[in-house]
């Protein structure tokens, strides 16, 4: 993707935004990119949770706004990972205290005074006021879609919505899927969610339990050494540009598989 | 990083963290502030006492969220009993 202020959306709530935001985020700063998220969720932040940097939060984004602190006192260093950044959102304010206007000048500072490569923010689930702020400053998205109906029907609204306010790169994250119940024929697939919506995914992740010990301990996936976060990874590289295939996808229930995937798994 | 041992620990690692951050969300306060206060608050309690294993936390007690400080006299006693 060239843009470099990225959305990560998806419409409906609970689908993965946050868990895709905080391991694409980690995934861009381990392959060398100065990358910072930004969590827009104003009054239910929890991208500083799920990243396990929550202890750290001192400043947030309406405090850089309402100018209580300079930008660079708001910025959370991730000390395992070089290049990571966190700008949390408020968990006492309202959505309303953030203007899509003000967001964007705060989002052009980042790139010109703090040299960021990429931007990635985490907007709120709908299709409110605080989706449309979150998209504001953005050139490029990820809509993050599991393959069921209200998913797949909230993707498509949520595109059409990034259209219009002049989101150009739009790209496809299908999280959640499992492969057992693409084959029996009982789960949409890859193919499917292409037909369906016209956009072709640039990451597919497979459910994997590993994604919610890791968030339990508060260390994005692609740090380890899950399924998922080396579906994540690869995400990341496709979005780099790099020409990444999709793996074979299969349950990720036996020793065998996971011997498998660990030499033969890219 | 998830070994065995680990893996069956990790609810409990979310227990403490939830516990934590949502003792800060109810007293809405952010919690680098509450380590900025820690610092401070330790090096008051420094000048008097040599306080070295003294931790400030916030806790919640029911329904409400408390500042805890922890000062133990023990540390003090053996100081004091020291040879000089």
């Amino acid at each position: 993707m060239n843009a470099k202020v990225i959305v990560v959306t998806s419409g409906k709530g609970g689908v993965g935004k946050t868990t895709t935001t905080a391991n694409i985020g980690a995934a861009l700063a381990k392959l060398g990119e100065k990358t910072v998220v930004i969590d827009v969720d104003v009054g239910l932040r929890n991208l500083d949770v799920v990243m396990g940097l929550e202890s750290r939060v001192v400043f947030d984004l309406i405090d850089v706004i309402e100018g209580k602190c300079r930008l660079q006192q708001a910025l959370i260093r991730d000390k395992r990972v070089e290049n990571l950044y966190l700008l949390p959102a408020s968990q006492t304010r309202d959505k309303d205290a953030l203007d899509p206007e003000i967001f964007k000048t705060a989002v052009q500072q980042l790139l010109d005074e703090e040299g960021f490569d990429r931007i990635l923010i985490d907007s709120p689930a709908g299709i409110e006021s605080g989706f449309r702020t979150a998209a504001a400053p953005a050139q490029g998205a990820l809509v993050v879609v599991n393959p069921e109906v209200s998913s797949v029907r909230d993707a498509d609204r949520i595109i059409g919505l990034l259209e219009a306010q002049q989101v150009t790169e739009i790209n496809l994250v299908i999280n959640r899927l499992r492969p057992k119940m693409v084959a029996s024929g009982n789960m949409l697939s890859e193919a499917d969610v292409l037909e369906i919506l016209g956009i072709k995914p640039i990451g597919i992740i497979p459910e994997d339990e590993g994604i919610l010990v890791s968030t339990n301990v508060g260390e994005p996936a692609v740090l380890g050494k899950t399924v998922a976060g080396m579906a994540f990874m690869d995400t990341a590289r496709r979005l780099r540009g790099e020409n990444i295939p999709f793996p074979k996808l299969e349950e990720d229930n036996g020793f065998m598989g996971r011997l498998r995937r660990l030499f033969g798994g890219k | 990083m998830f070994s065995f041992l680990n893996r069956r620990r990790t609810k409990d690692t979310l227990k403490d963290r939830l516990e934590m951050v949502l003792a800060y969300d109810r007293a809405k306060i952010a919690p680098g502030k509450v380590d900025a206060l820690r610092q401070d608050l330790l090096e008051v309690v420094k000048k008097y006492f040599p306080a070295e294993g003294s931790s400030i936390e916030v806790e919640q007690r029911g329904d409400t969220v408390v500042l805890v400080a922890n000062i133990p006299l023990e540390e003090m006693q053996k100081d004091a009993t020291k040879p000089q």
